[in-house]
């Protein structure tokens, strides 16, 4: 199993400032990367260079600090259009987060395309944001919200997927990698069912932009969503992608400053997209952090990052397999770094307590996706999910604050 | 193990979590009310026996974490014989130990004293305290499912 590193890990972990913050003594373990992911600093001298330098108001002023901002933000658009494979900067939207890309959608594409009787797919294990915006943008147009079914090892059931399409579906939305389980599913064939039945598709890659190399005009979607914070780069600061045509066709989402044309009593006109869509002064350090973010992983090398953390979750899955009574919750054939665990007679919530007292942070509770969880029917799970920086050292302190939990709980 | 750990899971709790108390549902029951815990889907069911104005009985079925578990065991034991009033007085007294706002009167938490580290786990607080929330709404038969936030 030893094979060459595919980077220098000691030398990627001091890239991360908060990796040597002590707790209790103790280095942090930190295995809560889908939740988020921390910094490096090349994403915190990002940002801070933009304050420091080139910081006003962008798109508005004829003075030096605002053209400065102006070219910050638009020159992290062009590297996010690069960073996804977007034919032009004009397709990416900032926003806030997937969550908010994904209400976009919704409540745009929704009131374009959506009819009463009309069906939105989604699946099985969406996260919450994925799901209450569809529901919302349903109640208001009379459409319908479906969810594809999932199997036991937490794969998508593609044949009771392609059962619930049909000349109703408008839109499919699907995560691309789901956070609570880690499944990778299988978009290709999902992209080439949704084209026959002629519905457009989102897809959700809130956890995928960190562990994929992305390519969304090959992926055959429609919208893409990502997170930055979930991808070394700041909180608050996302990308939601859209087909150019598409974001044309469209209604806006917000109304403000920013995303008209004129306007007028008697009726007013939208700039094109993507201004079209960001009303109002955005976060304007944020994109850049979030470029610095994308070079930062560009340099290691998705496929790398890919590599090593597929190294780290094999070996947290054969640490974990010699705790008795520990179940894996989705064992999908393609996995991203995610590994969701419960343990007989020990609640999720007091393993997280004993291992934060360890200095080991993992996520306990339902993941926002408490219909999975439901199918499952476990009413939470611990989800340990690695990031480029973990080490199988790490992953040995997760064992051995799992032994500790046993002592403890089992009488 | 570290002290911390054993300080908040002391041996009576583990003990409550292990083989909670008055487990079941009351057929006798004439007060019931749900609590709920959406950050972590913590959920039980308390069942009460009310009879001239003092809690006979107490019991709950329930799915949660060791905190939550042992507060409500120890809670059935804690409210049985108690009138509406001391048994809302004792909420409260709760309350204000594991949140570490009030100052909690020792004498009448009794055994419940046990709880007191749970003030340095933040997180964990709505954990003690859903049995108790759920205690008050019984009493006050307000009916509906109890949120911890
Ligand atoms: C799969 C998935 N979708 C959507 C989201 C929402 O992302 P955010 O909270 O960054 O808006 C998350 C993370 O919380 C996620 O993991």
């Amino acid at each position: 199993m030893i094979s060459a590193p595919a980077y220098d890990l000691e030398k990627v972990r001091a890239d991360f400032p908060i990796l040597s913050e002590e707790v209790r003594g103790q280095r942090i373990a930190y295995l809560d990367n889908a939740a988020s992911s921390q910094k490096p600093r090349a994403v915190l001298d990002a940002v801070d260079h933009v304050y420091e330098t080139g910081y006003a108001n962008i798109h508005r002023g004829v003075h030096v600090l605002s053209e400065r901002a102006t070219e910050h933000y638009e020159r992290s658009r062009r590297r996010m259009a690069k960073f996804i494979g977007a034919q032009s900067a004009d397709e990416v939207i900032f926003v806030r987060g997937t969550t908010e890309g994904l209400n976009l959608v919704a409540s745009s594409l929704g009131r374009y395309a959506l009819h009463e009787g009309d069906e939105v797919l989604l699946t099985g294990m969406e996260h919450h944001s994925n799901i209450v915006p569809w529901q919302m943008v349903a109640d208001l147009t009379g459409a319908k919200v479906l969810a594809a079914p999932v199997t036991d090892r937490g794969e998508l059931d593609m044949d009771g997927f392609a059962a619930l399409l049909s000349d109703r579906t408008r839109i499919v939305s699907v995560v691309h990698v789901s956070n609570a389980l880690g499944t990778v599913n299988p978009v290709d064939e999902i992209a080439r069912l949704a084209k026959e039945r002629g519905a457009y598709l989102v897809l959700d890659g809130a956890q995928a932009a960190p562990h994929l190399k992305l390519d969304v005009q090959a992926l055959g979607c429609d919208f893409y969503c990502l997170s930055g914070h979930k991808m070394y780069g700041p909180s608050g600061i996302g990308v939601l992608w859209g087909k150019k045509r598409l974001l044309e066709a469209i209604p806006p989402y917000q109304g403000g400053g920013e995303m008209i044309r004129t306007v007028s009593f008697e009726g007013t006109t939208y700039a094109e997209p993507p201004a079209k869509f960001e009303a109002g002064t955005p976060n304007i350090a944020g994109p850049v952090g979030l470029a610095a973010a994308a070079d930062y992983l560009d340099g290691l090398g998705i496929p790398e990052v890919a590599e090593h953390e597929a190294r780290v979750r094999e070996y947290a899955e054969s640490r974990l397999a010699e705790v008795p009574g520990l179940r894996v919750v989705g064992t999908a054939r393609e996995k991203a770094a995610v590994v969701s665990f419960v343990v007989d007679g020990v609640h999720p919530h007091d393993l997280g307590t004993v291992l934060d007292q360890e200095g080991v942070a993992v996520r306990t509770g339902h993941h926002c996706t408490q219909p999975l969880m439901e199918r499952f029917g476990v009413p939470a799970t611990a989800r340990a999910s690695f990031g480029l920086y973990n080490t199988e050292a790490e992953v040995d302190r997760l064992a051995a604050g799992l032994r500790t939990a046993l002592e403890l709980f089992r009488p | 193990m570290n002290d911390a750990l054993r300080d908040l899971y002391r041996e009576v709790i583990l003990d409550h979590s292990r083989r909670p108390r008055n487990y079941g549902a009351m057929d006798a029951a004439n007060r019931q009310s749900d609590g709920f815990n959406p950050l972590c889907g913590d959920r039980l069911r308390l069942f009460l026996l009310v009879e001239d104005g003092a809690v006979r009985q107490a019991s709950f079925v329930g799915d949660g974490c060791a905190i939550s578990t042992a507060s409500a065991s120890l809670l059935t034991e804690a409210a049985r014989g108690l009138p509406e009033e001391e048994a809302l007085q004792l909420v409260e007294n709760f309350r204000g130990m594991v949140s570490g706002e009030g100052e909690p009167d020792g004498a009448s938490l009794g055994k419940l004293t046990v709880f007191a580290g749970v003030r340095d786990y933040p997180t964990r607080v709505k954990c003690a305290t859903l049995a108790w929330h759920t205690l008050r709404a019984a009493i006050e038969q307000s009916g509906e499912t109890v949120k911890t936030e």
